[in-house]
């Protein structure tokens, strides 16, 4: 048999045996056509209803809109922030060939800084599957051109036009509005998620953030029928967004026009408020920055170049600026000696240039060295006496001067609207054994008095605490938004002031006294700041200040000239006008200023002018 | 229809050595085809006729072939086979990339993919190999004929073509157990794959490859990456249900959820749209081109005939095999497309060059009227 079959070829066997293997054949192809029909069954019959649905969720879903972010207005309408459409250029990595290459290819169409490319590749790890990754922002008309032909060899590229917050003004009013900012992971813990689906930035710092809640809006829904690509086919369903309430601000425009432009370039910060409601109509703290930079996320090189700055203009030096108030409190210590019955307006004090605490030789010097001979609080005040004023402290003593200065609002946080302001430091026994675990010394007594010392203050409480003298005692919350418009129906509703208390008033002619004693400051030869009463067309009630850098030591001589200008002291003034019926209250800081009544005090009278004289609607 | 005879006929098909019952079934399946693209091309007249002209090519190769004596075609195997292998080598030293592989041979005027030419070639030189010899196969002639089948196999797959190479080493194989090989050896065979198997997994395969294969395993695990494919398209032929959702109508298809729709996945759509029952009938369809294929392979005069007529008509199933079970999720996803439904043109005239030499191993017989 073997044999056989290796020798010959038997036709008729092999067609047997070949027929043996086609009917094996067909049957194999009957099973497994049955097979697959089974397999087509269970797909398309039995699981039909789980398909099905599956089929209808990949075309249909839910999109979320976002909602047009509120527009800031300063009090007389002129815009802070707005929203300008501009055009993003946006890659969906999932959908490119090869990253570098479209990168590199992108290059040569439109510039790409090597920040752009440091952003994206940060922002494309925490992005989402198929979702866009910004490369470049604000594109321009002739960009858009040019990617937008080279699209078809681009896959993934897209241009998207949407519109991102704009601050016309820029550094002007940066430290009241601040700014917006992507949304970080922090933020993310912070907000309602779903409100923010379709949001990608969000209040970081100033009114932007502590008004986030009006500004946003609430998000709208779509339902919509997508391709695979995601590209919206229709929209099956609509929920628009309700878009966030505009804010009118009490800020007047001109006004930080004006502080900015008579700063001059110094360092400092000026706070105006209104008298009686604590609106505050100006917040500048110089020099300041560009806050349209931070919108779409910093570059390195620029942060550092802001953060490492000696001049600080990151810094809100208006909120978190802290400052001993020097002379500046001195108006409300004699208000203290009077209220209290410790002085009357006709007791005087011999200041010989300097005084010394009883049992000790060391000598407490007055600013003018060879004295102010017999002095009463009027021309302590006038003069900046600051004998008169360490006798007077010896007299109320640290814990009544401490207790009444704080109704000024001293030492704690004026509650402003924006939030981000420091509390200051208004020193007490208490506060002392508590923090520094020491008693109380009577020649830090002396210190706080004039101001120096532990006593630290911010320009909004300076500004807030002269309003309360300039408004007889009545204690307002300081706050920059005025009123909340509804955009759709365009009602505006104003914000009312909050008083937080009445300074108590024994005898209102203490007040009146000490506010001629302030008029006089500024009027008068020998007033500390009589630079601004030229052509003075009201009257203006004020108090220069100095904040020691350094200290000086016993019998040293302060020469300004020979003092390098960053140790030179800080200059304050604080001030209220028209007198008889203020109208507006002021306090500003000048570093490393030098004397305040020489360089802050003009910067207050022109703000003063501009808003008291030059307002179009008086 | 499926045994009637046409070789005994008279007329217009057996002048032309055409099969009536084959070529209806073959017309039938291009027919629906069409149909069927002009919904997944998205409505593209353009794409339809591209697809029209190239099987008007295709079934003029058809027509060609038939012609041809299967007396010729064995004297030539060995030739074809050779000149076939040689361009393969030639292909890998200076083809042309496309996607990634090498499978192109530009020769000026036209592109070539020698690959293609293969799937008719091995069987036919197993075949030619086989008439000669004794059946079934001693063990020495096996290796030979395993030796014909594994270099062009092996060359292919280094192209990359898992899909080619997969229907060159299937069509061959199947000639091997027409020849007669002992089921005994086939499950020896099977036992010795394993290893070669774990072989080409770690040596033999590039990333893309068995990326397509762990996603077979689970194609869930990646949702939008590599496991994308074989989901969409289960939602579609999922979604489609008893019926379908009309022609033109598939959600899945017009959206663009599913990949590679007029191509590779163009079963899907036929799923989505006409449902079970159009599967059913295409399948009906597919079995009886398959089952006249073997009747007419069977009903042969010699060994070469009959060998070669297996294995092209096998080659058929393993196409359809492994396209619906790529697209339902039964199998791996490799490139296989749909016999006579997919669009595109290399295989769809390999195929049909195959169904020609079946139609003239039918028709050519040796009368031998006593």
């Amino acid at each position: 048999m073997r044999l056989r079959r290796t020798m010959l070829k038997d036709p008729i066997r092999e067609r047997h045996l070949f027929q043996n293997r086609a009917i094996f054949a067909a049957i194999l192809c009957v099973a497994a056509l049955s097979v697959l029909a089974l397999r087509m069954a269970y797909l398309q019959v039995v699981y039909h209803q789980h398909y099905s649905s599956l089929a209808t969720n990949n075309r249909v879903s839910l999109k979320a809109v976002a909602p047009t972010r509120g527009l800031i207005f300063d009090r007389n309408g002129v815009v802070l922030a707005q929203n300008i459409p501009t055009f993003t250029l946006e890659i969906i990595q999932e959908r490119v060939d090869d990253l570098a290459d479209t990168l590199d290819e992108l290059a040569t169409l439109i510039p790409i800084s090597e920040d752009d490319r440091e952003r994206f590749e940060h922002e494309r790890r925490r992005t989402r599957r198929f979702n866009p990754v910004p490369l470049r922002f604000r594109l321009s008309d002739e960009e858009v051109a040019l990617v937008s032909i080279n699209l078809h060899r681009l896959p993934g590229v897209e241009i998207n036009s949407t519109l991102t917050r704009h601050y016309p003004l820029a550094d002007l009013t940066a430290h009241t509005v601040g700014y917006v900012g992507r949304i970080s992971e922090r933020d993310l813990q912070q907000i309602d998620t779903s409100n923010y689906a379709a949001t990608r930035h969000i209040g970081k710092i100033g009114v932007e953030r502590s008004h986030e809640h009006l500004l946003h809006g609430r998000v709208g829904r779509e339902q919509v029928e997508t391709n695979a690509r995601g590209r919206i086919l229709q929209i099956l369903h609509r929920e628009p967004p309700e878009p966030g309430h505009n804010l009118y601000l009490n800020i007047d425009v001109a006004l930080q026009q004006e502080a900015k432009a008579a700063f001059a370039g110094e360092r400092g910060a000026l706070v105006a408020i209104e008298p009686g409601s604590g609106a505050v109509l100006a917040l500048v703290s110089v020099p300041s920055y560009d806050p349209n930079l931070f919108i779409n996320g910093i570059s390195q090189a620029s942060f550092r170049e802001l953060s490492d700055s000696r001049d600080q203009p990151l810094f809100n030096r208006a909120l978190r600026g802290q400052y001993p108030p020097g002379s500046t409190t001195k108006p409300i210590l004699g208000l203290a000696g009077l209220e209290l019955n410790e002085i009357t307006s006709l007791d005087s004090v011999v200041c010989p240039g300097w005084f010394s605490l009883p049992g000790d030789d060391h000598r407490y010097r007055d600013w003018r060295r060879e004295g102010h001979g017999p002095i009463g609080v009027t021309r302590a005040i006038v003069e900046s006496c600051d004998v008169f004023f360490y006798d007077l402290s010896l007299k109320l003593g640290i814990d009544r001067m401490s207790s009444y200065i704080a109704q000024f609002g001293f030492g704690q946080r004026t509650g402003l609207d924006i939030g981000g302001e420091a509390s200051g430091l208004l020193p007490s026994r208490e506060w002392k054994r508590r923090v520094k675990r020491e008693p109380w010394y009577p020649g830090e007594t002396l210190i706080t008095s004039i101001g120096q010392g532990f006593n630290l203050t911010t320009p909004l409480q300076l500004a807030n605490a002269t309003a309360t003298l300039g408004s007889r005692g009545k204690h307002m919350q300081p706050f920059v938004v005025q009123a909340v418009q509804d955009p759709t129906s365009g009602e505006k509703q104003h914000l009312e002031p909050i008083q937080l208390h009445q300074v108590p008033i024994q005898d209102p002619g203490n007040w009146w006294r000490i506010d001629r004693a302030m008029v006089r400051s500024v009027e008068e030869r020998t007033g500390t700041a009589r630079s601004i009463n030229h052509r003075l067309q009201y009257r203006i009630a004020g108090k220069t200040g100095t904040a020691q850098v350094f200290g000086l030591a016993q019998d040293q001589e302060y020469v300004e000239e020979e003092i390098a200008k960053r140790l030179r002291d800080h200059a304050l003034f604080v001030a209220y006008a028209p007198s008889d019926d203020p109208k507006i209250a002021v306090a500003l800081i000048v570093e490393n200023g030098g004397g305040g009544g020489r360089t802050a005090a003009p910067i207050a009278r022109r703000v003063m002018d501009r808003y008291l004289l030059a307002r179009p609607e008086n | 229809m499926l045994l009637s005879d046409a070789s005994h006929g008279h007329g217009l098909f057996r002048r032309l050595h055409l099969d009536p019952p084959l070529l209806l079934g073959l017309l039938a399946l291009a027919g629906f085809g069409l149909i069927v693209l002009y919904s997944a091309s998205g409505e593209d007249l353009a794409q339809v006729w591209r697809q029209v002209i190239r099987l008007g090519v295709a079934f003029g190769l058809m027509l060609v072939l038939a012609q041809i004596g299967p007396d010729t075609l064995q004297r030539w195997a060995h030739w074809i086979f050779g000149i076939g292998l040689a361009m393969l080598l030639a292909v890998l030293l200076l083809g042309v990339v496309g996607k990634g592989a090498q499978r192109w041979l530009d020769l000026g005027v036209i592109r070539f993919q020698p690959s293609e030419m293969m799937k008719i070639a091995v069987p036919m030189m197993v075949a030619w190999y086989f008439a000669e010899r004794t059946l079934p196969p001693a063990l020495k002639h096996l290796f030979v004929a395993l030796l014909i089948i594994l270099v062009p196999t092996l060359l292919v797959a280094r192209q990359p073509d898992l899909g080619t190479a997969l229907l060159i080493a299937g069509s061959g194989s199947f000639v091997l157990i027409f020849a007669g090989m002992r089921w005994r050896l086939l499950v020896y065979t099977g036992v010795l794959a394993a290893p070669l198997g774990w072989l080409l997994w770690t040596f033999g395969m590039r990333d893309y490859q068995r990326s397509r294969v762990l996603t077979f395993l689970n194609p869930e695990s990646d949702p939008l990456g590599a496991g994308y494919h074989i989901i969409q398209s289960k939602i579609a032929i999922g979604s489609g249900g008893l019926y379908g959702k009309g022609w033109l109508n598939g959600t899945q298809s017009h959206l663009e959820f599913l990949p590679e729709r007029h191509t590779d996945f163009i079963f899907s759509v036929l799923s989505e749209e006409f449902g079970f029952m159009g599967v059913l009938f295409l399948l009906a369809t597919y079995l009886f081109v398959l089952l006249r294929g073997l009747y007419i392979a069977s009903r042969s005069q010699d060994t070469f005939g009959r060998l070669l007529g297996g294995g092209l008509i096998m080659s058929f199933f393993i196409y359809l095999v492994v396209n619906v079970g790529m697209v339902s999720g039964l199998l791996p996803v490799v490139g296989v497309p749909l016999p006579l439904l997919s669009y595109g043109g290399s295989s769809m005239v390999t195929l049909l060059a195959g169904f020609g030499i079946l139609m003239s191993i039918h028709t050519h017989r040796k009368l031998l009227k006593s």
